[in-house]
């Protein structure tokens, strides 16, 4: 089977983030990580391939930087990455994203396409649905499990009671949720491996494309301050005005 | 001349050392980092308290390639001297006891076999041993012969085409987990070093309890009471102390760059606690007195990682002698118990609970201060380099 995985590198979250003043954009180092969410996709990726002597192949858009993110990906034993990197795509939107990363996915050919749910500095949580919808194949969503095989694939569907089963013909994209399977740690042979393995960088027009951004950040503000709870004294009652308190946030 | 640059520093690494390491050094100590940060830290203090390692994490270090890593073949990763470095400095960042164990197994158990080992041992030990399914030991001290190993009584004598080894050993790390031990033992023949399964008949490894350090790692006393091994267990590479000193080199290698991580992660600790602590309505970190002890734990938490890091670029270059492994051994071990203890004194009562790990790798850096080596010794060795003169035999 060939895995297609949508990988994004990502500044470290441990790090605090940067936004340019002006463009309102994400100042990206040079050293970027692998998106935490994205190293799920990956080994199920290679779980998946694996059972089935196919492959893995990365596909990832944004500044390549010195490709440690990337680099992490292929020496949990990724097979090979494809990074669009161009300057007309500095502030691209999902829609976008989602045009540029199914064109490479359609040129590098796949039965399965796997990307985490959302990534974790954009957050946006809509590219695999569109890219599904860009490649013509059924989207299946928010994955806590997933089998493929025979042609098709099948997966746990989360949902706040559960999780549904879904399954359709192959190809298809799957998203999956942090949690899918446990991501394997690079193997130290793997890192040094993952030196020579093939690393492809395009620019848009490689792909033939017109960036066409629409959406624009037009404002950031800080987060409010978060306000004090209420402290419930107990004075024999206060059980009423926590049943309550839960109620009003639904949990219960 | 370029112009200098007024970016701040990162406090965390302050002189930028991750800008002289390659990508894929850079890789492989954050791959070590975070397992430790998953696999080590959630549970290391118990284990400390307890008085145990989880053997079973072998496996998954195994997997990852930390078993004999800087070797060639045999199922090692084959990985720079760098690279080892910077394992054993992640792995002591989570504990001495963490980072010892993957020494023993790689430069003191496996390093033997693939130095001074045949083919047939090599291929019949190292892969499982890379693994992790075989863990190893290394016998050399005695509990009457420390800095002074050539005294040892361990004895070895041919029987027929059998060796019978007499004798018993003690500190050692990993003995009583073991499936194998590398012995040193004297023979008529010279120093020899035997791979005893710890199976054999005659064979037997008592824990040592009631240590109050490097207690989240196995130390064990070694009794072989006519242990017999078979002439193909010897290893035929040797037959003097440049043996086991050839092993000890390399395990004091990791070590001065081991207690950069302890010291490391006791500096971090003291520096967000000294910003988060408040005393007099103000931060312990706005104190002069405060700021002294951090900027020195800083100071010497680089000069030691620039230590360790010129000496793994030496040794990869070929050219690191003994003497400047034990520059590194002597001088980043004792300051890093220096960093351990201001880190403890900026935690006041904090930095003696195991809640925060300061007090664990203080305590755990008083052994790795005498092992491999003690103070003392080293420094000898170096007065030996600079002067010519052995001052620590008649």
């Amino acid at each position: 089977m060939q895995v297609v995985v949508c990988a994004k590198q990502i500044p470290d979250p441990a790090t605090p983030y940067e936004l340019e003043p002006d463009t309102h954009l994400l100042v990206r180092p040079t050293e970027q990580i692998l998106d935490d969410t994205d190293r799920y996709g990956v080994e199920m990726g290679l779980q998946l391939a694996q059972a089935s002597e196919g492959t893995v192949t990365l596909v990832s858009m944004g500044p390549a930087g010195n490709m440690q993110g990337i680099r992490q990906a292929l020496a949990m034993g990724a097979d090979k990455a494809v990074i669009v990197d161009d300057p007309s795509l500095r502030g691209s939107d999902a829609l976008t994203t989602a045009r540029v990363l199914a064109e490479v996915i359609k040129r590098e050919g796949f039965d399965l396409v796997i990307a985490g749910t959302e990534s974790t500095d954009g957050y946006s949580g809509v590219v695999p649905q569109m890219v599904a919808e860009l490649l013509g194949v059924p989207a299946l969503t928010y994955a806590t499990a997933v089998t493929a095989g025979d042609g098709s694939v099948t997966i746990h569907r989360q949902t706040a009671a559960g999780y549904d089963i879904v399954e359709a013909d192959l190809p298809a994209v799957v998203s999956v949720t942090a949690g899918v399977v446990e991501p394997r740690y690079p193997t130290f042979k793997g890192i040094m491996e993952a030196k020579k393995k093939p690393v492809e960088t395009l620019s848009v027009s490689d792909l033939g494309l017109e960036p066409d951004i629409r959406q624009k950040v037009v404002s950031v503000e800080p987060a409010p301050e978060r306000q004090a709870g209420e402290i419930v004294e107990d004075d024999g009652e206060a059980y009423l005005r926590i049943v309550e308190l839960l109620e009003k946030v639904k949990v219960i | 001349m370029a112009d200098l640059s007024f970016h701040t520093p990162d406090p965390k690494d302050f002189l930028d050392l991750r800008s002289e390491l390659s990508d894929e050094e850079r890789l492989l100590a954050d791959t070590v980092r975070s397992f430790v940060e998953d696999k080590i830290l959630p549970d290391v203090a118990e284990w400390y308290e307890a008085g145990t390692f989880p053997r079973e994490l072998a496996k998954e270090m195994g997997q990852m390639g930390l078993f004999g890593m800087h070797l060639e073949g045999y199922g090692c990763a084959g990985t720079s001297n760098v690279a080892y470095g910077l394992a054993c400095l992640e792995l002591e960042a989570g504990d001495s006891g963490t980072r010892s164990f993957v020494s023993v197994q790689g430069s003191l158990a496996m390093f033997p076999i693939w130095k001074f080992g045949s083919e047939e041992q090599k291929q019949d030990w190292l892969p499982r041993m890379a693994s992790g399914e075989v863990i190893g030991c290394f016998g050399l001290t005695e509990a009457d012969a420390g800095s002074d190993p050539s005294s040892m009584r361990t004895r070895a004598r041919r029987d027929g085409s059998d060796w019978i080894i007499d004798g018993s050993k003690m500190w050692i790390t990993n003995g009583s987990i073991a499936d194998v031990a590398i012995v040193w033992a004297k023979t008529d023949e010279g120093v020899r070093g035997f791979i005893v399964p710890t199976d054999s008949p005659g064979f037997t490894a008592n824990t040592i309890h009631h240590k109050a350090s490097l207690r989240a790692s196995i130390t064990s006393e070694l009794v072989l009471d006519g242990v017999r091994v078979p002439d193909e267990f010897v290893l035929p590479g040797v037959a003097s102390m440049r043996g086991p000193l050839s092993c000890l080199n390399e395990a004091r290698f990791g070590i001065a760059w081991g207690v950069v991580g302890a010291a490391r992660s006791c500096y971090e600790t003291a520096l967000e606690y000294a910003i988060e602590r408040h005393q007099f309505g103000r931060p312990i970190a706005s104190f002069q007195l405060t700021q002294a002890k951090l900027v020195e734990m800083m100071v010497k938490v680089n000069r030691a990682g620039l230590v360790a890091l010129h000496l793994g670029r030496m040794k990869d270059e070929g050219r690191l002698t003994p003497h400047q492994i034990s520059f590194g051994k002597m001088d980043n071990v004792r300051n890093a118990l220096e960093v351990a203890r201001i880190a403890r004194s900026v935690l006041g009562a904090n930095g003696i609970t195991l809640e925060y790990p300061v007090i664990r790798h203080m305590a755990n850096l008083e052994t790795v201060y005498t092992y491999e080596g003690t103070n003392e010794i080293h420094t000898l060795v170096m007065g030996n380099a600079i002067t010519g003169i052995q001052a620590f035999s008649p």
